[in-house]
C-alpha cells in the first residue's frame, strides 16, 4: 500500500530563526515537489510563515522521511541532525489528521484564521499529488470549509483593528456610506483605517500634528488632511473617529463630540480611542448616540472572541477526526481495491468465455434476445461478486484487509496485484 | 381536524421559542436553525388551522376575542418569518415567539382555536374590521419587537459588553429603520381598521367605549412616532422607547376585547 508520510515544522516546536531558514515562496515549494515527483513520490509541499511541511506518498515510508528530511534540512542549510529535534515525522492518519487540523485552522497562531486554507489549496495545486494525496488535499479542503461553516470558529475578529471595524459595523451596518476620521496619522491608526476601508467605509479625514505625515496617509486614503486644532469642524461629517495620538491629554473633547451630535440628526456616532493615554474624554460614550472604545474595550471584545474561537475549536476537531476517519477507511480500502480488480476481472473473463462457448447454440438467438442474454449472465457476476466486494472493503477498515485480500487471490487462483490475472478454469 | 392542527402548530412555536433562547448562548449551530424551522412548520400547522376553521364556518370565522387573537398570532409569525428566514434577524424570535406561544395558548384557552360559532355582525364588516386592525397590530407588536432588539443592542454597545460579538444583532441603524418602516406601513392598516370601525359604530348610533379609547391611543402614539422619526428627525433610543410603550397599549386592547366587545 502507498503510505502517506509527512514531516514538518511549526511555530509550537521551531523558533523564527530556523522557520525563517525554512520557509519557501510557494512557487519554489512547487519546484521542490515536483523535484520529489521525479524521484518518484507524490508530493506537496506547504509553506506559510508559521509552518513548514512536506506530504509525500511512496511505498517505502522510511525513504520517504529520509528524502523529506534531508530536502528539509538542505533548504535551511542545516545538518540533518540538527533540524531532526524540530522536525515532527507523523505516518498515515496521524499525518492526515494533522493536515485536516491545519485546514480547519485548529493548529494555527489564531485558531480558525481563514489564509491557511487558501494556503492549503496553493501548495496542492502547486505541488506533484498522485491518488493519495489528491485525495488527502481535496478532503483536507473539504474539512477547512466544513469546519468554518458548521462552528463558528473563523467568524469574530481576532485582532484589536478588525474588532473595531466589526463593532463599527454592528452600528452602522455595511460601512460602504461610513465616512472615517482618523485622529492621529501614526501606524496604529492607519491599521485600523485600513480595516474599516477594507469593509467599505471611506477615510474622509486625517488629523495629525505633523502635517506632512496626515497628508501623507490622506492622500493614500483619498481624504483631506485637517489641523488637529480644527477637529470640532469635522466631527459632525464623520460616523466614526479613530484617535490614536500620542498626546499626553484629551485631544477629542465631550462638548465638541456634544455639539456635533446635536447636528447629525440623531445618526450615531461610533469612536475608537486606541491612544494610551486616552484620547477621547471617556464622558463622551455618555452622550446619547455616541459609543466610545478604548485599547481596553476592544481587547476585552478580541479577548472574548478569542476564547469563544476555542470553545468552537473543539467542535471544528470532530469535524478534523471525522475526516481523517474517513481517509483512513479510503486509504486502507487501497490494499484491497487491487485484489478486488483481480476477482471481477477474473470473473467477467469467466463469462465471457462461458459465453463464448456457448456461441454457436445461440446463433439461432435475435440480437434482443442476445442482448437480453449478456445483460443477465452479467447481472449474475455482479450479484456473485456484490457480498465479497462489500466485505473485502470493510474488512479493509480494520486490520484484516490484506490477509482477506491474500486469501482471495488464493481461492481463486488470482494473479498479483500488478495486474497479472489468474488462470480461467477449464471445465 | 381543528384540534389536530393545534397542538402541532403549538409544539413547533414553543420549540422555535425555547430554541431561539439555545441561539443566543452558541449562535451559528444547530439551535439557530431549529428555531427557524420550528417557526416554519408551526406557521404551517397554524396556517391549516385558520384554513380548516374557516372552511368549517362558511363565512369569517375569528368573530369572538378569541378567534382575533389566533387571527393576530398567525399575523404576527407570518410578519416575522419574513425578516426571521435571514440568520441576522433570527433573534427577532427571541422577542416575538415567547409572545405568540402565550397568546396562542391564551386563544386557545378562550376556544379561538374550535370551529367557530355564530356572530351578530356581517362577515364581510368583520373581515375587513377584524382583518385591518390585526393586520395593524400584528405589524406594531413586530415593530415593537424590533425597537427591543435596538435597546438591547444599543445597551450592549454603551455597556461595552466584551461578549457583544458571540450574539450577533442586525446593526443600530437597520433595527432603527426597520422599526420605522414596519410602524409607517401598519399604521395605514389600523387607520383604515379603525375608520371601518367608527363608520359602523355611527351607523349603529353605538357609544364609544374604553377600549376604543386605548386603541385610538395606540394609534396617537404611533402617530406621533411616524412624526417624530420622520417628521423632526428622532432616532435611537428615544423613539425605541416610544414604540415599546405603544406595545403595551396594543396589548392592552387585546386583553380588553373580551371586557367590551365579547361580554
Amino acid at each position: 500500500m502507498t503510505a502517506l508520510v509527512l514531516i514538518g515544522t511549526s511555530y509550537r516546536i521551531a523558533p523564527i530563526e530556523l522557520r525563517e531558514k525554512m520557509a519557501v515562496t510557494e512557487e519554489r515549494a512547487g519546484e521542490l515537489a515536483r523535484g520529489l515527483a521525479a524521484d518518484g513520490f507524490e508530493a506537496v509541499c506547504l509553506s506559510t510563515c508559521n509552518r513548514t511541511e512536506l506530504y509525500l506518498a511512496a511505498e517505502d515510508p522510511a525513504v520517504a522521511e529520509r528524502t523529506g528530511v534531508a530536502l528539509l534540512a538542505g533548504i535551511a542549510g542545516l545538518e540533518m541532525d540538527e533540524v531532526l529535534p524540530r522536525l515532527y515525522r507523523l505516518h498515515d492518519e496521524a499525518a492526515a489528521l494533522h493536515l485536516f487540523r491545519v485546514a480547519g485552522g485548529l493548529d494555527s497562531l489564531v485558531p480558525g484564521e481563514a489564509e491557511i486554507l487558501g494556503q492549503v489549496r496553493g501548495a496542492a495545486e502547486q505541488g506533484a499529488p498522485g491518488r493519495v494525496l489528491d485525495r488527502l488535499f481535496s478532503q483536507a479542503l473539504h474539512a477547512g470549509k466544513k469546519a468554518r461553516a458548521e462552528t463558528a470558529i473563523g467568524e469574530s475578529p481576532a485582532s484589536v483593528s478588525s474588532a473595531a471595524a466589526v463593532l463599527a459595523e454592528q452600528v452602522f451596518g455595511d460601512l460602504c456610506s461610513s465616512s472615517v476620521l482618523l485622529v492621529g496619522a501614526g501606524k496604529v491608526g492607519e491599521l485600523a483605517a485600513r480595516s474599516l476601508a477594507s469593509r467599505g467605509a471611506h477615510i474622509a479625514f486625517v488629523a495629525g500634528r505633523r502635517r506632512e505625515r496626515a497628508e501623507e496617509v490622506a492622500r493614500e486614503f483619498r481624504g483631506q488632511a485637517v489641523a488637529i486644532d480644527g477637529l470640532a469642524e469635522v466631527l459632525s461629517q464623520v460616523d466614526v473617529v479613530v484617535s490614536s495620538t500620542s498626546a499626553p491629554g484629551t485631544v477629542v473633547r465631550s462638548q465638541d463630540v456634544a455639539q456635533a451630535v446635536g447636528g447629525r440628526r440623531g445618526r450615531p456616532l461610533f469612536l475608537i480611542d486606541l491612544a494610551v493615554p486616552r484620547d477621547v474624554a471617556p464622558g463622551v460614550n455618555e452622550i446619547d448616540g455616541c459609543y466610545l472604545y478604548d485599547i481596553d474595550d476592544l481587547e476585552a471584545v478580541v479577548a472574548e472572541t478569542l476564547a469563544g474561537r476555542r470553545r468552537e475549536a473543539e467542535r471544528a476537531e470532530e469535524i478534523a477526526s471525522e475526516e481523517a476517519e474517513r481517509f483512513r477507511v479510503w486509504h486502507a480500502s487501497l490494499d484491497v481495491v487491487p485484489a478486488i480488480a483481480s476477482l471481477r476481472a477474473w470473473a467477467e473473463g469467466v463469462r465471457a468465455a462461458e459465453l463464448a462457448k456457448a456461441d454457436g447454440r445461440l446463433a439461432q438467438l435475435s440480437d434482443g434476445e442476445r442482448r437480453v442474454v449478456e445483460t443477465v449472465t452479467a447481472a449474475i457476476v455482479n450479484k456473485l461478486l456484490h457480498p465479497p466486494t462489500v466485505r473485502l472493503k470493510e474488512a479493509a477498515a480494520t486490520a484484516d484487509g490484506s490477509s482477506y485480500a491474500d486469501a482471495v487471490r488464493d481461492l481463486f487462483g488470482l494473479g498479483d496485484d500488478d495486474g497479472s490475472q489468474g488462470r480461467i478454469p477449464r471445465q | 381536524m381543528v384540534e389536530l392542527l393545534f397542538w402541532p402548530a403549538l409544539v413547533a412555536y414553543g420549540e422555535a421559542a425555547v430554541a431561539f433562547a439555545g441561539a443566543t448562548r452558541r449562535p451559528g449551530g444547530r439551535a439557530g436553525r431549529l428555531a427557524t424551522w420550528g417557526v416554519r412548520v408551526g406557521w404551517l400547522a397554524q396556517t391549516g388551522l385558520l384554513i380548516a376553521q374557516a372552511a368549517g364556518a362558511g363565512r369569517f370565522p375569528w368573530t369572538t376575542w378569541a378567534g382575533s387573537l389566533n387571527l393576530f398570532v398567525w399575523l404576527v409569525v407570518s410578519a416575522y418569518l419574513f425578516w426571521g428566514c435571514r440568520s441576522r434577524f433570527r433573534l427577532l424570535g427571541l422577542a416575538v415567539m415567547p409572545l405568540a406561544v402565550i397568546l396562542f395558548l391564551l386563544a386557545y384557552a378562550g376556544g379561538g382555536t374550535d370551529e367557530a360559532g355564530g356572530s351578530r355582525y356581517s362577515s364581510l364588516f368583520l373581515a375587513v374590521h377584524v382583518g385591518l386592525v390585526s393586520v395593524g397590530f400584528a405589524g406594531l407588536t413586530l415593530a415593537a419587537a424590533l425597537a427591543s432588539l435596538y435597546l438591547w443592542q444599543e445597551r450592549r454597545l454603551k455597556r461595552h459588553e466584551s461578549a457583544i460579538l458571540r450574539v450577533p444583532l442586525p446593526p443600530l441603524l437597520t433595527l432603527d429603520e426597520l422599526t420605522a418602516r414596519t410602524i409607517a406601513v401598519s399604521l395605514p392598516a389600523l387607520t383604515l381598521g379603525i375608520a371601518v370601525g367608527l363608520t359602523r359604530l355611527a351607523r349603529d348610533g353605538g357609544r364609544p367605549d374604553a377600549l376604543m379609547a386605548v386603541t385610538l391611543a395606540a394609534w396617537g402614539l404611533y402617530g406621533a412616532f411616524l412624526i417624530l422619526r420622520f417628521g423632526l428627525g428622532w432616532r435611537g433610543r428615544r423613539v425605541a422607547y416610544v414604540a415599546v410603550a405603544g406595545l403595551v397599549l396594543v396589548l392592552a386592547v387585546h386583553f380588553g376585547l373580551p371586557l367590551t366587545h365579547f361580554s
